[in-house]
C-alpha cells in the first residue's frame, strides 16, 4: 500500500472489534447483482518508476520554443518564494476554512486578496475566486440577469472565443439570452466593439439589456473605449461588466474608473504557470450595491470574543449549502491556493515591480512590431495595444507550423480560434511579455523573413529538422 | 508574543512602507508606455503594499502556522475525503514540461500531456464504469452543472421538452439542488427513509414525464450504500428520465461498485476527494464527468482524441455540433489532472481497492468506537461505508452542550472537527470521515478525544461550551461579520509611492 498506514495486524484489531473476519462483510450491503467487475487497470508502480514515467511524458512537450503566444494565458517572471511558500503543506492540505479558529492562516490570506484585487480593479467587493476568467465572466453576466431582473446579455466579439462559448452554454442552461456584438472592420476603431451597434441593440425595447459586456485589452489585444461603453450601457439601465487581465491593470484605467459595475477576468498571469489550462484563478468583483448578488465565497474581518481581530467566511446566505436551489450559484470549491499564489506574488513584486512587469511587456511588444514590420509584417489594426496584437500574414496556418519546427511558436492561429470570423482569416495573434528576450524576438524576425522568404521563392515550407522534432 | 506556535499576524497592508521592496524584475525604458492614449492609461497607481522578501516571506509562513491541514492532523471533514496528498503529486505538476505549457499550444507540442489526458481518462471510464469522460469540469459542483446540462441537451434532442424537474434526496449536497437551478430545471426534494436511506416509493411517487434526472449520491451522505438503487435506476429509466451519480463518496465503492455498469448514465468524480489532489484551502479542485453512451455526443467541447496512429488531438471548435459546448477556458485544470494521474498509477486496480477497503474498515472501526462510549447517539446503526454519522442529540439533550460545542472543543484536542450539522436531515449531526491514510493509533486517540469531551460535557459544560480554547483565536464574531462586512483592507491616503512616470 503507497500510502496507509495498516499492518495487517491493525486490520485485523479491527475487524475484530466489528466481530468480522472480513472485509469482504463491510460490502454486504451492495446487492449481488450490482457488485462491480474486477477492475482492469495496471498494477501500482513504485515511486521511483513513476517518476520515470512522469519525467518521459513531460518531456514530450516542448516548452522551450521562442513563444509568443498568449490569448488569454501569458508567461509572467515568478520569483522563487512564491512557490516556496505554495509548498506548505499547511497551505495546500487543509480545506475550506469551515472551522475559522483553526483556519485563520487561509481566511487572513483570502481577504488579503481580496483587498488585493480590489485595489488593483478599483471596486469594493472581490469574491475569495472562481474556477477561471471564463466561469468568472459567465457568473459576472449571471449576476447582471439576477440584479436587473432582465434576461438579455450583450457581449461584445472581441471577447476571448472561451468566454463567449462558456457563455453561451451557462445561458442555454439557464434559459436567457446572450447576443454578440460585433466588430468594428477597419479605419482606426478596427478590431474593437461597434458602440453604435451597441448603441442601438440596447435601444431595443422589446427585450431591455440586463448586462453589456467588454474585455480590456480585447482578445486582439485592443484597447476598448470602455468609458463610453459604460456609459452607453447606464443610460439603457443595464450593468457593466468589464473583462480584464489583472497585470496590464498596473497601468491601464481600472474598471471602477470608468463605471464597471462588475469586473471578471482570468488571474492566471499574476504567477500562476501556464499548465495547460489550469488552475487557474477566476477574479470576480463588484460594487458594494451588488453585494448581495455576487456568487461565491466572501471573506470578512470581525473579531473574536476576546475582541482579536480574526477572519470568517461570511453573507453565506448567498451560498449553496445555505440557500440550495435558492442558491446565487452552485459553486463550493473554488480555487483559493490560487489566490493565494497570486497574493505572494503581488506581495513579492510590488506596486513597482508590478507597474515594471506590464511596461516591460508594453516595451517588448513594441520590438516585437518593429522587428516583424522590418520583415514587411504588419499590424492588422491600427489601434492601440498594450503587449498583445494581431498581425496579417498570407497563409497563416502554414507560415506557423513552418516556424514551429524553427523553434519558434508564433502566438496563436486566428483562423483556429475564431473560425466564424473571416475577418482574422490570415492572422496571427502575437504577445511579449517581461519574460521575451530580444534574442526570442530577432529569432522570430529572422525565422519569419526566412519562411515568407522561402514561399515566395517556391511557395512551400520546409520545417527544420529539430530534435524536439523528431522525439515527437 | 511566543518564539514558535501561532502567532496573528498584521494584515500585508500594515507591513508596507513606502519605498520598501524588492528588486525582482529589470525596470522598463522610461517611455515605455508613451504610445498608450492618456484615457486609457491608470492615473492613480493601486495601493499595493510595498514589502520585501524576508517580511513577505514571514507573514506568510506565520500564517500557515495558523491552519490546520492534513499535513499537521487528523482531518475528518465528512463528505470531503481528507486523505493524504502525496509529495511526488506536487512533484509531478512542476515538472516544466507539464508546468510551463501554454494550453493554446498546438497538439504537436503538447503530445506528453495530451496522452496523459487520455489515459487518466481511459483509467477513470474503467473506475466507472462508464462510456466516456470529460476531464474539463473544474470542480465537483462544475460538473454537476456539465452532467445536468447534457441531460437537458438528451432531453431536447430526443424533442422530449416537458422534463422540468430534477428530483434530489433531502439529504444531497447543497450543490444538486442549486446545479438543477443553473440548468434551468426545479428540484424537487425528496425525504429519506427513516433508516436514513433513499425511500424508493417516495421517488416512484414523484417520478413521471416532467422528470428530467434524479440525482442520487451513492453511497449516501449519511455514509450508507443505496442498497435499493437498482431499483431506483429501473424506476428512473422506466418513466424516460435520466440518473445522475453524484460521485463525492467515490473513495467508499471502488473496485466494488461500477456505476455505469449498475444503471447511472451521468456521474461526476472530485479528483480532490477520491484522487488525493490537494483541497488547496479550498481549492482547485477537478470534476471530470463520466457518461454512458446515451451522454456522449453531448460531452463538452474540446474532447481529446486519439488518432489511428497514435497521435493525440483536442478536438477543433465546432467539430462536434451535439457537444453542449464549452463548461470553461481551455481544457480543463490539467495540473490537477497530472496530480490525479500520478496517484492512479501508482495505486493501479489493487491499490484501488485496498483503499476503499481501508477506508471502509476505518469508518465502521471509528463507528463502533464511538457507539461503545454510549454518550453518542448513532443514528443509523450497522455497516456503514466510508463515514458515518454521529448525533450528540442526547449529550445536548442531558447537558445543553451542542454538537458546535463539540466541535470547537476538539480543537482544543489537536483534531479538526467532523463536518457538523450536515446532513440537515439529522439533528444535531456530525459527519465523520476518516478515510484510509490514518492510524488505528489516531483513530483510537480521535474516539478517547470525543470521549473525553462527552465526560467534559456533564462535568465542566462550560469549558466545552466556550470552547477552542488553544486555538489562535478564539470564537468570532460572525452575525458581526455579516450585519456591518468588511471585506477589504482600506489603505489611508498616502500609502501608496507615485510610480517614477
Amino acid at each position: 500500500m503507497a500510502y496507509g498506514p495498516h499492518t495487517p495486524a491493525d486490520r485485523q484489531r479491527m475487524l475484530a472489534a466489528l466481530g468480522m473476519q472480513s472485509v469482504d462483510e463491510l460490502f454486504a450491503d451492495i446487492p449481488e447483482g450490482l457488485r462491480s467487475s474486477p477492475l482492469k487497470l495496471d498494477p501500482p508502480e513504485p515511486e521511483q518508476l513513476l517518476m520515470n514515467r512522469l519525467a518521459g511524458l513531460a518531456g514530450r512537450n516542448r516548452v522551450e520554443l521562442a513563444s509568443f503566444l498568449g490569448a488569454g494565458a501569458y508567461r509572467h517572471f515568478s520569483p522563487p518564494m512564491v512557490d516556496q511558500i505554495l509548498l506548505r503543506g499547511e497551505w495546500y492540505t487543509a480545506y475550506t476554512p469551515y472551522q475559522p479558529e483553526v483556519s485563520q492562516g487561509t481566511l487572513q490570506s483570502i481577504y488579503e486578496y481580496e483587498s488585493l484585487i480590489a485595489e488593483l480593479i478599483g471596486l469594493d467587493v472581490v469574491s475569495a475566486s472562481h474556477y477561471d476568467g471564463a466561469a468568472a465572466t459567465a457568473e459576472a453576466a449571471l449576476m447582471t440577469c439576477r440584479a436587473a431582473a432582465r434576461r438579455r446579455v450583450l457581449v461584445s466579439q472581441a471577447v476571448h472565443p472561451h468566454y463567449r462559448e462558456v457563455l453561451r452554454t451557462y445561458f442555454a442552461g439557464a434559459g436567457l439570452d446572450i447576443e454578440e456584438i460585433p466588430l468594428v472592420a477597419d479605419g482606426p476603431a478596427g478590431g474593437t466593439t461597434d458602440l453604435a451597434e451597441l448603441e442601438r441593440r440596447l435601444a431595443e425595447a422589446d427585450e431591455p439589456v440586463a448586462g453589456v459586456l467588454l474585455a480590456q485589452p480585447n482578445f486582439y489585444g485592443l484597447l476598448e473605449p470602455m468609458a463610453e461603453a459604460a456609459t452607453l450601457t447606464h443610460a439603457a439601465g443595464a450593468l457593466f461588466v468589464a473583462v480584464v487581465e489583472p497585470v496590464s491593470l498596473a497601468v491601464l484605467a481600472p474598471p471602477g474608473a470608468y463605471g464597471a459595475d462588475i469586473a471578471a477576468g482570468e488571474g492566471q498571469a499574476l504567477g500562476i504557470p501556464p499548465q495547460y489550462g489550469g488552475p487557474y484563478l477566476g477574479i470576480l468583483a463588484c460594487t458594494d450595491s451588488l453585494v448581495r448578488q455576487i456568487p461565491g465565497r466572501l471573506v470578512g474581518m470581525t473579531s473574536d470574543v476576546d475582541g482579536k481581530r480574526a477572519y470568517v467566511m461570511t453573507l453565506q446566505a448567498r451560498e449553496q449549502h445555505i440557500r440550495r436551489e435558492k442558491a446565487a450559484s452552485n459553486i463550493c470549491t473554488n480555487q483559493t491556493l490560487l489566490a493565494l499564489a497570486a497574493s505572494v506574488w503581488l506581495a513579492a513584486l510590488g506596486p513597482h515591480g508590478l507597474r515594471d512587469v506590464a511596461a516591460m511587456g508594453a516595451a517588448r511588444a513594441a520590438e516585437l512590431e518593429a522587428a516583424l514590420a522590418s520583415m514587411g509584417v504588419a499590424r492588422a489594426h491600427a489601434g492601440a495595444y498594450l503587449n498583445e496584437f494581431a498581425i496579417r500574414v498570407p497563409n497563416a496556418r502554414a507560415v506557423h507550423r513552418a516556424l514551429l519546427g524553427r523553434g519558434v511558436l508564433a502566438g496563436l492561429v486566428l483562423a483556429d480560434a475564431v473560425p466564424d470570423q473571416p475577418a482574422f482569416a490570415d492572422a496571427l495573434l502575437v504577445c511579449a511579455t517581461e519574460v521575451t528576450t530580444g534574442n526570442d524576438i530577432a529569432t522570430f524576425a529572422r525565422e519569419l523573413g526566412a519562411v515568407l522568404g522561402g514561399e515566395t521563392a517556391g511557395g512551400a515550407f520546409e520545417p527544420a529538422a529539430t530534435p524536439a522534432a523528431a522525439n515527437a | 508574543m511566543s518564539a514558535s506556535g501561532p502567532r496573528l499576524q498584521p494584515s500585508l497592508f500594515e507591513l508596507s512602507k513606502p519605498g520598501r521592496g524588492s528588486d525582482k524584475v529589470p525596470h522598463p525604458p522610461r517611455d515605455a508606455l508613451d504610445r498608450l492614449p492618456a484615457e486609457h492609461r491608470r492615473r492613480q497607481p493601486a495601493a499595493l503594499p510595498e514589502v520585501n522578501e524576508p517580511e513577505a516571506v514571514r507573514h506568510y509562513v506565520n500564517l500557515s502556522q495558523m491552519n490546520h491541514a492534513v499535513d499537521t492532523g487528523f482531518y475528518p471533514l465528512g463528505s470531503c475525503t481528507m486523505k493524504w496528498n502525496p509529495k511526488v503529486n506536487e512533484w509531478a505538476a512542476r515538472q516544466p514540461g507539464f508546468a510551463q505549457l501554454h494550453p493554446m499550444a498546438p497538439d504537436e507540442i503538447a503530445q506528453g500531456t495530451l496522452q496523459l489526458l487520455w489515459e487518466l481518462e481511459q483509467m477513470l471510464i474503467e473506475i466507472s464504469g462508464m462510456r466516456a469522460v470529460t476531464l474539463q469540469p473544474a470542480a465537483g459542483a462544475h460538473g454537476e452543472l456539465t452532467g445536468i446540462l447534457m441531460v437537458r441537451a438528451y432531453h431536447a434532442a430526443r424533442g422530449d421538452t416537458g422534463r422540468t424537474e430534477v428530483l434530489v434526496p433531502d439529504s444531497a449536497h447543497g450543490t444538486n439542488p442549486a446545479t438543477a437551478t443553473m440548468a434551468g430545471l426545479r428540484t424537487v426534494s425528496i425525504k429519506a427513509a427513516p433508516n436514513g436511506r433513499t425511500d424508493l416509493e417516495a421517488f416512484r411517487a414523484a417520478l413521471g414525464p416532467s422528470t428530467a434526472a434524479v440525482m442520487i449520491t451513492n453511497p449516501s451522505t449519511m455514509g450508507l450504500f443505496e442498497s435499493e438503487v437498482g431499483e431506483l435506476l429501473d424506476a428512473v429509466h422506466a418513466v424516460g428520465a435520466l440518473a445522475y451519480m453524484d460521485g463525492a463518496n467515490l473513495n467508499a465503492i471502488l473496485g466494488r461498485f461500477k456505476p455505469g455498469e449498475a444503471g447511472f448514465d451521468v456521474m461526476h468524480i472530485n479528483t480532490h476527494k477520491t484522487f488525493s489532489t490537494p483541497h488547496g484551502g479550498g481549492g482547485p479542485g477537478a470534476g471530470p464527468v463520466a457518461v454512458g453512451e446515451k451522454l456522449e455526443p453531448f460531452l463538452p467541447a474540446p474532447r481529446v482524441l486519439r488518432e489511428d496512429d497514435g497521435a493525440f488531438r483536442l478536438e477543433r471548435v465546432g467539430e462536434r455540433p451535439t457537444s453542449i459546448g464549452r463548461m470553461r477556458s481551455f481544457v480543463g485544470s490539467t495540473g490537477v489532472l497530472v496530480r490525479a494521474y500520478a496517484y492512479l498509477r501508482t495505486h493501479g486496480a489493487s491499490g484501488l481497492a485496498e483503499i476503499t477497503d481501508d477506508a471502509v474498515l476505518a469508518a465502521n472501526y471509528l463507528k463502533k468506537r464511538l457507539g461503545d462510549t454510549g454518550a453518542y447517539d448513532i443514528p443509523f446503526p450497522g455497516v456503514c461505508k466510508h463515514e458515518f454519522i454521529a448525533s450528540a442529540t442526547s449529550i445536548k439533550r442531558k447537558t445543553g452542550v451542542k454538537t458546535l460545542d463539540i466541535a470547537k472543543r476538539l480543537l482544543d484536542h489537536g483534531f479538526h472537527a467532523p463536518t457538523v450539522y450536515f446532513p440537515l436531515t439529522v439533528d444535531e449531526a456530525m459527519l465523520i470521515e476518516p478515510t484510509e491514510t490514518e492510524s488505528i493509533e489516531t483513530l483510537d486517540a480521535f474516539a478517547e478525544a470525543l470521549a473525553a469531551i462527552a465526560r467534559e460535557a456533564e462535568a465542566d459544560p462550560e469549558i466545552v461550551k466556550t470552547a477552542p480554547h488553544t486555538a489562535p483565536v478564539r470564537r468570532l464574531d460572525e452575525a458581526g461579520a455579516a450585519r456591518n462586512p468588511n471585506l477589504r483592507w482600506r489603505a489611508a491616503v498616502g500609502d501608496w509611492t507615485p510610480c517614477p512616470d
